[in-house]
């Protein structure tokens, strides 16, 4: 699919008048109309409803009349101690996610590479992709039956005569808790892309390395890894652009049963403020100022990737 | 380990299963560290799995011996989901959410397929509706635009709030689109100057060659409705609109008086009741893992990521 081909396949694309060209088109740009309708409803048109984060909106005037407070909103929130511990939340699990999750797959993806049997490395992948298709609220409901404090593993503690451990509602394991269901959920799908990578590496550099009287590790570490680099920076960056979201859905089905304290990040802040708590703009505003955020963090990380001589996401590819 | 030669390929990627000269056997150690890590990865996913079946078909007289928990059930009895079958709050729910992912599926399908193929040829504003669709991929509007958006297209408590919002997407555009541009530009010139139309070129030619795409993307945008349960938190008051995954949410995740609501005064304890809706809940997504699995094998996926 390179841009010649695609090119090539449009017929000549010589310079031909608008009107012909609207003319030729009609029918595919009749086929454009459902996606862009969608597009505007559901995506453009809400971006613009952003205004009302620098508008005290009231629902009953609407954004035509509610009135102008310009940047009021968001010198509130950074005073707002809510919405301030529900950044630093947000950024520590962000931290944890990236040390403790982003590498399960990649380590998975090695293990399973190394297998020599094609039939365990089937039966593992097709139980490992498994999780990443069932919806969050069964995940947490399977966590809940374990490791609850009505689970599985308490309920057997309980009838051996020990102590329960309350995994599920600990403020301070949350994270851990987090991360746990992330990689149980994910990791294993997150493997596929580091699998793929693995199978275009040349076998030959291998066997040249091996050759060298380099070791497994050493294999790994000056064969593998450099083949898996643009991989590994495409999903740094994705994960970066990402960060301020961690997992809504995750921390809405948890909050109540670990408190506010612990689960509180940006998009529950959004949520409870402006939704559940009537704070259509402060909600608004916590929701721009994420947003914008993250797609500058996606920028930057974009540009870094640049530099280091990677493609990054948009290589200027599109089209 | 073995020497047999296999070239029989496991999700795409082809192996062989013969070990190369170079390559040394791995030590003792690291085949048991190997094991116990895919062992117990597998073992984490399966048990929880295996414990809400069994305990959902347990009888009461081994769950109360158990004390709630079974991993096998000695006398199997469908006594649970007799009972959440009985009343209407869980076959309503089920009915809802087969009718969101049925619609939504189609719809989207429509959306997308007619969006990809459009912008799969060069075609007059195409440029410029693609970058739109990635930016989608970059940014999102915000939960409170989009919430007031819903309600000012009167779709609070309407089941088309949990459909529309998620009738296109841009990641199974992209796998679409990119399938499509890679169908032979002849194929379709030649279909043309017999004088088809784009439409007839796209029902007759595009999408039977498409058939593998297709139902990728339709499966995956059906695992989604499936599986959505905030847009009908944020969406649905109405008990009888609730989809089956924000049932889950509210008896089982809250554990709020499933019992009572669903009508229920006999005696079987609450943990098979609240195990019977997650098996129901999960059960549609098993049915189609093994389609899903399928296709992971053609490559789609994994060519589409690669880009």
């Amino acid at each position: 699919m390179s841009k010649k081909q695609a090119r090539s396949q449009g017929g000549p694309v010589l310079r031909k008048s608008f009107r012909s060209r609207l003319r030729r088109d009609k029918q595919m740009l009749l086929m454009m109309v459902p996606g862009v309708l969608f597009l505007l409803l559901f995506f453009y048109i809400p971006i613009l409803g952003n205004v009302i984060a620098f508008q005290d909106y009231q629902p009953y005037l609407g954004i035509g009349d509610s009135l102008w407070v310009g940047w009021q909103n968001f010198a509130d929130l950074f005073i707002n101690p809510d919405f301030v511990h529900a950044f630093w939340n947000t950024l520590y699990l962000a931290a944890w996610q990236l040390v403790f999750l982003f590498p399960v797959p990649l380590i998975l993806a090695l293990i399973v590479d190394s297998l020599m049997s094609p039939r365990i490395r089937k039966v593992f992948q097709s139980i490992a992709y498994l999780p990443h298709f069932l919806s969050w609220v069964l995940v947490i409901a399977f966590f809940q039956q374990m490791l609850g404090g009505a689970g599985f593993i308490n309920n057997s503690l309980r009838q051996l005569g020990m102590d329960t451990i309350p995994f599920m509602t600990n403020p301070d394991t949350f994270p851990v808790l987090v991360v746990v269901q992330m990689i149980w959920k994910d990791a294993g799908w997150a493997m596929i892309i580091f699998l793929a990578a693995l199978a275009t590496i040349d076998v030959s550099l291998y066997e040249a390395a091996a050759a060298d009287g380099a070791g497994r590790w050493r294999r790994v570490w000056h064969v593998t890894l450099p083949g898996l680099r643009p991989v590994i920076i495409l999903l740094l960056i994705l994960r970066i652009g990402d960060i301020l979201s961690v997992g809504f859905e995750q921390f809405i089905l948890q909050r109540d049963a670990v408190g506010a304290g612990a689960a509180e990040v940006l998009d529950t802040f959004t949520y409870y403020t402006g939704i559940v708590g009537g704070g259509w703009s402060s909600g608004a505003a916590a929701g721009l100022a994420k947003g914008v955020v993250s797609l500058l963090l996606i920028w930057g990380a974009n540009k870094l990737a640049h530099k280091f001589g990677e493609d990054g996401i948009f290589a200027k590819k599109v089209g | 380990m073995t020497t047999k030669v296999l070239t029989k390929k496991a999700s795409g990627l082809s192996y062989d299963s013969k070990r190369p000269v170079w390559k040394e056997k791995p030590s003792l150690l690291y085949q048991s560290i190997k094991a116990v890590v895919l062992v117990l990865f597998s073992v984490s996913i399966l048990a929880p799995m295996l414990l809400v079946v069994s305990t959902s078909l347990a009888d009461n007289e081994q769950l109360v011996a158990a004390g709630g928990f079974v991993m096998w059930p000695e006398r199997p009895t469908l006594e649970a989901y007799e009972i959440i079958f009985r009343g209407p709050l869980v076959l309503q729910s089920l009915g809802v959410s087969l009718f969101i992912t049925v619609v939504g599926t189609l719809l989207a399908l429509f959306v997308t397929i007619t969006m990809a193929y459009a912008t799969s040829r060069s075609v007059l504003f195409g440029r410029p509706v693609i970058l739109a669709i990635l930016f989608t991929l970059l940014f999102a509007p915000g939960l409170i635009p989009s919430f007031l958006m819903i309600r000012e297209l009167g779709l609070l408590d309407s089941l088309w709030s949990l459909i529309l919002p998620g009738a296109f997407g841009a990641f199974n555009f992209v796998v679409m689109r990119s399938f499509f541009m890679n169908i032979p530009g002849e194929l379709i010139e030649s279909a043309r100057i017999d004088g088809a139309s784009d439409w007839q070129i796209l029902w007759k030619i595009v999408l039977p060659l498409s058939k593998a795409v297709v139902a990728v993307v339709g499966l995956f945008y059906a695992v989604g409705f499936w599986n959505s349960f905030f847009n009908a938190l944020l969406y649905i008051n109405d008990h009888s609109k609730w989809p089956i995954q924000l049932l889950l949410r509210n008896f089982v995740v809250q554990g709020s008086g499933a019992a009572d609501q669903l009508g229920i005064t006999t005696s079987p304890p609450p943990q098979s009741i609240q195990m019977a809706v997650v098996v129901v809940a999960l059960v549609p997504i098993l049915m189609v893992y093994p389609f899903l699995q399928k296709h992971f094998a053609k490559g789609v996926i994994t060519g589409a990521v690669k880009g």
